[in-house]
């Protein structure tokens, strides 16, 4: 095989959009470089970032995995995450007590609203993204009534003034942020390594590869490839889209807690409306396709989609003096989405 | 007999029931809110003016059966930048509102022809897909008004540009368009006030619509919303079709922008297209349109009810809950919950149907 033969088969098999993210990458770092941008600054931010938004990105493989396409519905699991957050602050758990508590209450909430959610979306075969993420926007908005006007007491989690409602941002300085990051991290000047995060991502990484060799995994990956071949081998389709989808809210439920731990603050109201389009287009850019995906994607696409992100900061910054990350943002998530939408064959399980 | 008029007034219900839901969430809003009936009619009015052209704008592609087209933002865009435009040459009136429509025209022309060309090769996810075109486009726009304005685009009023030198601020003054087209024929009926040349151009939009389904384009159009593969089958060049459909519904879509503009006054630069999609398509829905099933009617309905519940709500929130944000919160809700709902409910027609074939 020749090198051009080589190079044209790499290029076919990665994708134009996610070569373009690599160069793209690589010639930010080399720009930063020659900038004088700090790398160690650089890669701190980004393994932080990584770490933040992996448990999110991994949600989205058990929903891929059994044919209900991208989680386009994720909020549905962050409005379960953030539930088990605000009330394990509403009793005033700290430390690993609270983080624990936030994520067990999450992650029940996260399965309890996957089953419901999951039954829904097994009626709207060939729909589910679209639907998915219709649901979300309604649950989110229909919460903000909820976070206004449920009876939280504790005075760190309600505005000042009027004494109802809950804060738009809740710091979590007073609580458990930054515990699970601060575990066992390694820091050298400015580079931190937030080990028992990664640890944590990690760990929940491989007790899902576990669970694909299991009996229950494999059923459920098939009944996502090929459904009438699923039906013929006696799978039952319908109850494999909801454990599913019902894994998928939960380790999104998880993910937000991971993510607001990390970030220091609990963002309610309209903040998670958006949260489900980075999740699937990180895993988009790690190699996944709407109907097929596993963890390595996952992980490959947020560390890329993330390192992309934490770089265009400082980097576009010294360069033009203005950030210009928010756009890259929205024109490398999308139009990663959008080339997966339209190359013909994948995206979502068309029912008929 | 009997048993067959009660089951098509029981059918009549069900195929109506967003409308006659809409109805009665609007008659316990209008109640609850405590306002007086001429007031809230004098809002509606003026709400109706100057959104049932962007509603209609949605009417077409639903008819060639590329369902609810959530890429209206791109159509938005455009006429925003039409706008912008406008107010950098400072053109003043009507012939402002013209020139807007000029600049904004190929762009739609072009937005549009990127919109169809990606539903044709999405087709089954055409929603999906205009939806994350439209999130993608922002980022181009955003590219740039942000980093264009002042460099590239010949844009250097001060109290447009940000203090950088570059860039547009957020909010742009369209004082020089303001109610240029509401106040040239401005008729007073009582308390309440009427904008009878911007309902004359919705109604001639209308009919325009009406008329183009009695076309052979028009028919082609239904042909291909009702099935594809028959549709080619009879000779009809179904993806050129769609493609006509985008491009309309994209013009339309920026002029509707337009004209809604030119009623608020001032310009979001960044944020005003990125509600347009979701209410203007939520509106069409409680007016009783489906994802495959749409009328001119339906549209301005839709457009009256969804407005009304709109102006109605902060303040039933304030009278019930003692807080007008329950209220806000509660129409985003609406507009959010009427779209899933309506997208679950044409999926699931659609299994059943399925099935029974």
């Amino acid at each position: 095989m020749s090198l051009r033969e080589r190079v044209l088969k790499t290029v076919s098999e990665l994708g134009l959009p996610r070569l373009t993210v690599i160069l793209f990458l690589i010639g930010l770092f080399i720009l930063g470089a020659v900038q004088g941008v700090s790398v160690a600054d650089l890669l701190s931010n980004s393994i932080g970032r990584f770490a933040m938004n992996a448990m999110l990105t991994l949600s989205m493989v058990p929903a891929i995995q059994c044919g209900i396409g991208p989680n386009f519905g994720l909020p549905v699991g962050i409005i379960a995450g953030l539930l088990g957050l605000v009330i394990s602050m509403e009793f005033g758990l700290t430390g690993f007590t609270g983080l624990f508590a936030a994520a067990v209450l999450g992650i029940l909430l996260g399965a309890v609203f996957g089953v419901l959610y999951g039954h829904l979306l097994n009626r709207v075969k060939g729909q589910e993204m679209m639907v998915g993420t219709y649901v979300g926007f309604a649950v989110v908005s229909g919460m903000c009534m909820f976070w206004l006007l449920m009876p939280f007491r504790n005075p760190r989690l309600i505005w000042t003034l009027g004494g109802e409602g809950l804060r738009v941002t809740i710091s979590l300085s007073d609580f458990f942020s930054n515990v699970l990051d601060n575990f066992l991290a390694i820091r050298a000047g400015v580079f931190k390594f937030p080990t028992g995060l990664v640890l944590c991502v990690l760990a929940v990484a491989i007790l899902y590869r576990i669970f694909e060799y299991t009996r229950l995994g494999t059923a459920m990956d098939l009944a996502g490839q090929n459904e009438q071949f699923a039906r013929a081998a006696g799978i039952n389709v319908e109850r494999m889209r909801v454990t599913g989808t019902a894994m998928s809210t939960a380790m999104g439920a998880l993910g937000i807690v991971l993510y607001a731990q990390s970030y220091g603050f609990v963002q309610l109201y309209t903040a998670p409306l958006m949260m489900a389009f980075p999740a699937v287009a990180a895993i988009l850019i790690g190699g996944a396709t709407p109907r097929a995906a596993g963890i390595s994607n996952a992980i490959v696409g947020t560390f890329l989609f993330q390192t992309l992100l934490a770089i265009t900061v400082p980097v576009t910054q010294s360069v033009i003096g203005g950030d210009i990350s928010e756009i890259i943002r929205l024109i490398v998530s999308n139009g990663m989405v959008l080339y997966a939408l339209t190359r013909g064959h994948g995206g979502g399980n068309n029912g008929s | 007999m009997e048993a067959r008029r009660k089951l098509s007034f029981k059918r009549a219900i069900r195929e109506n029931g967003v409308p006659i839901m809409f109805f009665i969430l609007c008659g316990l809003g209008v109640l609850a809110s405590g306002k007086p009936l001429s007031f809230l009619l004098q809002e509606a009015i003026g709400r109706m003016a100057r959104n049932s052209f962007i509603v209609l704008s949605l009417v077409v592609p639903i008819v060639a059966g590329l369902g609810l087209n959530f890429a209206i933002v791109l159509g938005a865009m455009a006429g925003q930048a039409g706008l912008i435009a406008v107010a950098a040459a400072k053109i003043k009136g009507l012939p402002g509102l013209f020139t807007a429509v000029v600049v904004a025209f190929p762009l739609a022309l072009l937005l549009g022809w990127a919109a169809g060309s990606i539903m044709n090769r999405a087709k089954g996810r055409e929603m999906i897909a205009g939806m994350i075109l439209g999130f993608f486009m922002n980022g181009v726009y955003m590219l740039v008004f942000l980093f264009g304005a002042g460099t590239v685009l010949p844009i250097k009023d001060p109290r447009m540009i940000l203090p950088q030198g570059y860039g547009l601020r957020n909010t742009v003054d369209l004082q020089v368009v303001k109610w240029s087209l509401d106040n040239l024929l401005k008729v007073r009926v009582g308390p309440i006030s009427l904008p009878l040349a911007t309902f004359a151009v919705t109604a001639l939009l209308s009919m325009g619509i009406l008329k183009l389904f009695s076309t052979k384009l028009g028919q082609d159009m239904r042909a291909a919303g009702q099935d594809i593969r028959i549709a080619e089958v009879a000779g009809i060049k179904v993806d050129r079709t769609r493609m006509v459909a985008m491009l309309l519904s994209t013009v339309l879509g920026a002029i509707g922008q337009i004209l809604f503009l030119q009623n608020i006054g001032t310009l979001n630069v960044y944020d005003s297209h990125g509600q347009t999609g979701t209410f203007a398509i939520a509106a069409l829905l409680v007016g009783g349109a489906t994802v495959t099933k749409a009328t001119v009617g339906q549209a301005l309905l839709g457009t009256f009810m969804f407005h009304l519940l709109f102006i109605v709500s902060p303040y039933a929130g304030q009278n019930l809950l003692g807080s007008a944000m329950v209220g806000e919160y509660f129409r985003a809700f609406v507009a959010y919950a009427v779209i899933a709902f309506s997208l679950a409910l044409h999926s699931l027609q659609r299994s059943k149907m399925a099935v029974r074939r």
